[in-house]
């Protein structure tokens, strides 16, 4: 089957949807976050492992497009191993692309990721595609912010240093 | 306004030339509108007569003694005694314009709800409800103290009627029920269910967004307390719509918005109301949407209703063959008594990539849970596909559907 090229879903992005990588739950999670787009239903979790302050483990699951699903599985693959300033630097950029913020041929560095750029034709597919990057940057940003629920949340226990 | 011949059965492809925007290429390929449960499109006669309004007629209503002032004021009543032959209501009074069928219903909710409903009341609500008809019943619920029964459906989407007349109590005050529902296309039987309430001296509320539409609507033949409806899902304009309510009903209730237009008397001391509609209808309204939604009317009553259901229902059985026919593909919403709307699922592909990429074969659906998500849950499902039919659709249309989603299977291998 030959897709037109500039239409979104190219190879690789139906790839990671039928053979999504990281999807599932990790055992001993230190940073989630659920990701919920009420427009069109997309529902995922998030959950990472810091060592340090490097992205030991992330995994994902939830219910979700083929956009969304690829896109989480893509975001898995390209920030396991990085540190949390990398990842949070990869997700801001991404969002930008997809929100059309990034001048032409600025998309290079983002890798494989780039297959996402002509999301930005489609503004309601938007939001499907940057869900997963959204609920990264909420999964790190509760550790700062939620230490009392973390306390009650035995699912949200130790805490990025811990 | 043309003049079309009541002939019983629609010659489409002249139909079709009265719609300006059915003409569009989208994606490079011709436009193919399937989404006209949440909006239909405007035929050129009511798109003529907003013109002719805005260039010749309009001044606001009710106030000054001036020529324009006296010809809106003419025609905006002229739209609603159009509407009150439309539905067959007993007077053009029983008409209140609307902004649509949220604000209709969100007026009995208020102005009906909040006099009659206590607390420990109960309100009766189906699961097939759109939002619309869920949320302002929990507002004043929450309000009041007062409770939500919710009617269920078979696995088909029909309502489950011996639950429903069970769900009756002494507490009971109110019934609110959609007519034809948005997510499957399911016609209740509202006239059985309206005649039980009755017989327990209970008044209902219709909600007829889906139903306004594509069926013939007699509000004397139902017998309903209250009827509401949009006027941009029946080739009007946005901004506009009708309750319907039994006059003793409406002159029972208390104003929801207060404003200019809708008072006899002001006094800091004390102020009376103007009598029905106008106690509803406080400040400047749509005018221009209101004289269209008449034009609407028109336009609908000229092709005739019964015309435009048969040709609507020979579109709906034969996209319900070809699509079942298709491997992968399940038909959401099987109810014996259907209109317009074809939900559905297909295998392994989300809704949202469906139509994504049906939209890159210029055929448009709406997909994800249709402002219904009780009734999703109660489906299993988290989102469809929706086609939805008007008159103006063609079997032409119905291939182009069936070959996108053949389409969109072969791209997802």
């Amino acid at each position: 089957m030959t897709v037109d090229p500039k239409s979104l879903y190219q190879e690789v992005i139906l790839d990671h949807n039928r053979k999504p990588r990281n999807y599932g739950r990790l055992e001993h999670p230190s940073h989630r976050a659920e990701g919920l787009n009420p427009l069109c239903g997309d529902h995922i979790h998030v959950a990472l492992e810091l060592a340090g302050d490097t992205v030991a483990a992330i995994a994902f699951h939830g219910e979700s497009c083929a956009i969304c699903k690829a896109s989480a599985s893509m975001m898995t693959v390209a920030v396991k191993g990085r540190n949390q300033g990398e990842a949070r630097t990869l997700a801001r950029e991404f969002v930008d692309m997809a929100t059309g913020r990034l001048a032409d041929g600025d998309v290079a560095h983002l890798g494989r990721l780039a297959v996402f750029s002509g999301i930005s034709e489609l503004p309601m597919r938007v939001k499907c595609a940057i869900l997963p990057w959204h609920t990264l940057q909420a999964a790190f940003d509760a550790v700062a912010t939620t230490s009392t629920e973390a306390e009650a949340d035995p699912m949200h226990t130790p805490i990025g240093d811990a | 306004m043309k003049v079309m011949p009541r002939t019983g059965e629609l010659d489409v492809a002249r139909v079709r030339a009265d719609f300006p925007i059915l003409a569009l290429t989208v994606a490079g390929k011709s436009l193919v509108y399937l989404d006209n449960a949440a909006s239909s499109q405007m035929p050129r006669p009511v798109i003529d007569r907003l013109v002719r309004y805005r260039t010749t007629q309009h001044a606001n209503i009710n106030r000054a003694v001036h020529y324009l002032s006296e010809t809106a004021t003419t025609e905006y009543e002229a739209a609603r005694e159009k509407i009150q032959r439309f539905i067959n209501a007993r007077e053009a009074r029983e008409v209140i314009f609307t902004s649509g069928t949220t604000d209709g219903i969100n007026l009995v909710a208020q102005g009906w709800g909040r006099r009659f409903v206590g607390a420990g009341d109960e309100i009766i609500l189906t699961v097939l409800e759109h939002h619309s008809n869920i949320v302002p019943w929990q507002m004043l619920a929450d309000e009041k103290g007062a409770t939500i029964r919710v009617v269920p459906i078979d696995d088909s989407g029909e309502l489950m009627i011996d639950d429903y007349e069970a769900l009756f109590s002494e507490r009971t005050r109110i019934v609110a029920v959609g007519h034809v529902s948005n997510a499957l296309g399911s016609i209740n039987p509202v006239r059985r269910m309206i005649a039980f309430a009755h017989a327990r001296g209970v008044p209902v509320l219709v909600d007829g967004a889906q139903a306004a539409p594509h069926l013939a609507v007699d509000v004397q033949e139902l017998d309903c307390d209250f009827y509401a409806f949009s006027g941009h899902k029946m080739c009007g304009p946005t901004g506009i719509g009708v309750l319907y309510g039994r006059a003793a009903l409406l002159e029972s209730m208390q104003p929801f918005k207060g404003g200019g237009d809708m008072i006899h008397t002001v006094t800091f001391e004390k102020t009376t109301y103007a009598p029905i509609p106008h106690k509803f209808e406080a400040g400047t309204p749509p005018i221009a949407a209101a004289i269209g939604l008449g034009a609407a009317v028109d336009y609908l009553s000229a092709l005739g209703m019964p015309a435009i259901a048969a040709h609507e229902h020979a579109l709906l059985r034969c996209a319900t063959e070809r699509l079942q026919d298709l491997p992968g593909v399940r038909i959401v919403g099987t109810a014996r008594s259907k209109a317009a709307v074809l939900s559905f699922v297909v295998e392994g592909i989300h809704p949202h990539d469906v139509g994504t990429l049906l939209n890159q074969e210029g055929v448009a659906v709406r997909t994800g849970h249709h402002c219904a998500q009780p009734l999703m849950k109660r489906l299993g499902v988290a989102a469809t596909s929706r086609a939805s039919f008007a008159f103006y659709n063609t079997l032409a249309e119905v291939d182009a559907l069936v070959a996108g989603v053949r389409s969109a299977q072969k791209v997802f291998g």
